[in-house]
């Protein structure tokens, strides 16, 4: 078996790169400050809890990874546009700023072009990324850092007016997470717009992801310690995610359709509501499993790992057109067969895929159902498991019950009034 | 007049008779000289040892950009470590450990390879005519847990000086055929924590390499051959060794099978990051000894690789080595690909070749 290219539903699809122009925002003028770096090392290795450690407005250079270790610490700029820390120079470490402490907090600034990840929080609790940036100013490429703002292991997280450019994997990655909020961020021109993966319980709201190869996936990965369920996606912006996928082979972005506004692959309880998703040109919505990805059941992944994406409603959202030009010859010659030459692929796609040994009597459980129940939108059901012999639209009307908030305490309520940050701008 | 006399008599007594060390544990603050410790120190152009600073040395080592190691391991009187079969030892309130991380001089200002030097080379100390010392790490067991201290050598090779943010050195390494400049990276006391902080929720530092597989080793120094943990039972510093060794396996035995020299070589350098409780098990790869399957990377999807996949699906892909992420890694120099993530600026051919030869002969394939 060769290292090509394998795509979500690349049981039907092999994907052709397309070259795609991105743009980023930002981008420092000025010339950078290289002396302010060892002040920084100095006040980040003797940290007190309770410490502020300020960095005014400017652009310093900064050429090896940070770190922190210490609990109860607010790193605090003068703005993302304002306080910049470039690691373009950057020479050894695997983060911009890697951060092993718990009540952290972390807000008004940027950090620009690091080589590996931009920032990560690995392992803590009581998190606030607030008014951050992360980008990659020269557009997306391959070989841009892979993820933007990364938090992993967090119990109680929250990320919100953050922005995320360029990023090579995903912009804003939450990862194997408990009690999560990210909200009014933009995400764009990242091969994933912001990623939720073996988490539980997030609210993602009012964020606005754009030019990403996918806008907003909620993902479920083999061997981790906890697998993720309760994400509740909603009064988002999901349009034009069509960024051509610079993602390295082999990562599990790679695997996703450029035009994909919203992905699901095998997590389980997610709801998709009241947002806003159009102009994606493979799909609007996503639904599938650990196997379209090319893997194969039981190879690589304990035995506790469930591929199937289940429990999954989508309602109430406004859709506009999409599905008009999807990721891969296959995909386009499937859309020309069933919806004509001018015809366009459903708002929601999926792969096929069914667990029957969960079946109830010979029945699909309903608790476990894949419910869409949103209107005029169709479902696509692409026929995988039967190497997609009979891909046809189906009806999934049902529905679930609502998935509980997420309970981030500092996160206070849910403001009544959706406040989505607008395109292009930092 | 009698101070001036005092001081006359200290000078004297210093021309004829080098000082001896006088090893101690500090319980507290920031010892900005690395005298201080009294551990190691510099007499008539040698890094000598103080008596009670136990050198040791491990099955085999972490890869440090090809710097030769000496370690030594220091006890207030009377206490002593309790044995562990699988962590690290238990070592009491005023244990001091020592690394000093030393190159050879070569040609020109240049430095060569110092890791292949044995203890029966070292463990009388070191002739700075031929070695340059570069940094020496020390970490010392408080009652609040172990601090890690790092003290980096000046030209002079007289004094070690304490830099808890690190220090860039440039240097050129001479081999066979080659010479390579590079940044030799003393590593800054948050990244001490990023390796030394094994059990990463607890985030408290822990002794690596001084666990009962990695010393159970026959060793000669002076011309007396012993055993590593025979030798810490003797002197009063371990309680409790079982009658039944534990064994260990040097990476470059080849007499030992090609599986244990590579899980040997896994085990030091990469599961104190890979394991179920280490930074790495975010990534769901567990390099530890008895690992298998997918934990060990097998035919196993990388969860958050990015760059590091180098275009691969598999951790560890049977039998094609070109193929699997984990020997990819190792071979990198790419910050945003590279394994380990912190600790090295130059590859280790020899393992990339020996973790090459691994992955080639394993049966079967992925997909
Ligand atoms: C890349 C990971 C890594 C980093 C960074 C690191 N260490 Fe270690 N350290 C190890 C490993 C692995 C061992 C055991 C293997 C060996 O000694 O060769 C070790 C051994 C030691 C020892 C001998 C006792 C023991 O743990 O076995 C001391 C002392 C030490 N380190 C101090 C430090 C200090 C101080 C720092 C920071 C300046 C530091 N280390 C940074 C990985 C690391
Ligand atoms: C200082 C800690 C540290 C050390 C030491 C370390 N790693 Fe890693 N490794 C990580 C982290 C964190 C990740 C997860 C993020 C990533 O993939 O970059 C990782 C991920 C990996 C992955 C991807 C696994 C997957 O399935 O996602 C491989 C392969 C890997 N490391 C190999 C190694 C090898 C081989 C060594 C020893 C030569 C090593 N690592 C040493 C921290 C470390």
């Amino acid at each position: 078996m060769g290292q090509g290219m394998r795509r979500i539903f690349s049981g039907l699809t092999i994907a052709a790169a397309l070259a795609l122009a991105g743009c980023g925002g930002g981008g420092t003028a000025s010339r950078p400050d290289t002396a302010y770096q060892e002040t920084l090392i100095q006040q980040l290795i003797d940290a007190k809890p309770g410490d502020v450690i300020s960095i005014p407005a400017g652009v310093y250079a900064i050429d090896r990874g940070l770190s922190l270790e210490v609990d109860g610490v607010i790193i605090r700029g003068a703005g993302m546009d304002k306080t910049i820390l470039t690691f373009k120079g950057q020479t050894a470490g695997a983060e911009g700023l890697l951060v092993n402490a718990s009540n952290f907090t972390i807000e008004d600034l940027a950090l620009e072009d690091a080589k590996g990840d931009a920032l990560k929080v690995n392992e803590a609790e009581n998190v606030i990324i607030r008014r951050v940036r992360a980008e990659w100013t020269g557009g997306p490429k391959t070989s841009n850092g892979a993820y933007g703002l990364y938090p992993v292991q967090v119990k109680n997280l929250l990320i919100e007016d953050s922005v995320a450019i360029g990023a090579s994997d995903a912009g804003i990655y939450v990862g194997q997470s408990q009690n999560v909020v990210v909200r009014r961020n933009r995400a764009e021109f990242n091969v994933a717009g912001i990623e939720i993966e073996n988490t539980q319980n997030a609210d993602v709201y009012d964020n606005l992801a754009t030019n990403n190869t996918g806008g907003i996936l909620v993902f479920n990965m083999p061997n981790l310690k906890v697998p993720g369920f309760g994400t509740r996606i909603f009064r988002n912006r999901a349009v034009g995610n069509n960024t051509a996928n610079f993602g390295r082979k082999g990562t599990a972005v790679a695997s996703v359709p450029a035009g994909t506004g919203v992905i699901i692959n095998s997590n389980d309880q997610v709801e998709i509501f009241d947002n806003d998703i159009g102009g994606n040109n493979t799909a609007n919505v996503i639904v599938s499993s650990f196997f379209s990805a090319g893997y194969k059941a039981g190879e690589g992944a304990s035995e506790t790992f469930d591929p199937w994406p289940e429990s999954i409603f989508v309602h109430g959202n406004r859709f506009s057109p999409g599905g008009g030009k999807p990721d891969g010859v296959e995909l386009q010659a499937l859309r020309v067969a069933l919806f004509g030459l001018t015809g366009a692929l459903p708002d929601v796609l999926w792969d096929g895929y069914v667990d029957k040994a969960k079946f109830v009597a010979g029945k699909p459980d309903p608790a476990l159902a894949i419910c869409v129940d949103n209107g005029a939108a169709r479902v696509l059901n692409a026929d995988l498991p039967n190497k997609a012999k009979n891909p046809k639209v189906v009806e999934l009307r049902c529905k679930l019950p609502p998935l509980p908030a997420a309970n981030v305490e500092f996160a206070g309520p849910i403001p009544t009034e959706s406040r989505i940050p607008a395109a292009g701008k930092s | 007049m009698i101070r001036l006399f005092g001081l006359l008599l200290v000078l004297t007594l210093a021309a004829c008779s080098p000082r001896a060390l006088e090893p101690r544990f500090i319980d507290e603050g920031l010892p900005q000289d690395l005298a201080d410790w009294g551990m190691v120190g510099v007499r008539d152009g040698r890094l000598i040892l103080a008596e009670g600073a136990q050198a040791y040395e491990l099955n085999t080592p972490l890869f440090t950009d090809y710097a030769g190691k000496l370690r030594t391991v220091w006890m207030p009187k009377g206490q002593a470590a309790s044995w562990s079969d699988e962590e690290a030892f238990d070592f009491p309130v005023g244990t001091v450990i020592t690394k000093t991380f030393f190159y050879r001089k070569a040609a020109d200002g240049a430095v060569s390879p110092a890791d292949g030097l044995k203890l029966s080379e070292t463990g009388e100390g070191l002739d700075l005519s031929t070695i340059r010392l570069v940094e020496t790490r020390i970490l010392v067991r408080r009652t609040g847990g172990w601090v890690a201290l790092p003290y980096v050598w000046d030209e002079k090779q007289r004094t070690a000086t304490l830099k808890r943010t690190g220090q860039p050195i440039a240097l050129t390494l001479a081999r066979a055929g080659r010479s390579d400049r590079f940044t030799y990276q003393v590593p800054n006391v948050n990244q001490c924590s990023g390796c030394h902080a094994t059990d990463h929720a607890a985030k408290a530092l822990q002794p690596i390499g001084l666990k009962a597989r990695h010393l159970d080793r026959e060793v000669a120094v002076a011309g007396t051959g012993f055993n590593q943990l025979a030798r810490l039972e003797a002197i009063g510093y371990l309680r409790g060794p079982p009658a039944q060794r534990p064994g260990g396996v040097d990476w470059l035995d080849e007499a030992q099978p090609l599986d244990a020299r590579a899980r040997a070589w896994l085990d030091i350098n990469c599961a104190h990051c890979h394991s179920p409780t280490g930074p790495a098990d975010t990534s769901g790869m567990y390099l530890t000894p008895a690992v298998s399957g997918p934990r060990l990377g097998l035919c196993k999807p990388p969860i958050a690789a990015g760059q590091g996949t180098g275009g691969f699906r598999y951790g560890i892909h049977p039998g094609k080595p070109d193929e699997s992420i984990l020997v990819y890694r190792t071979a990198s120099l790419d910050p945003g690909a590279m394994m380990p993530e912190l600790g090295r600026a130059l590859v280790q051919d020899e393992a990339v070749d020996l973790l090459r030869r691994w992955v080639a002969a394993m049966p079967g394939g992925c997909g």
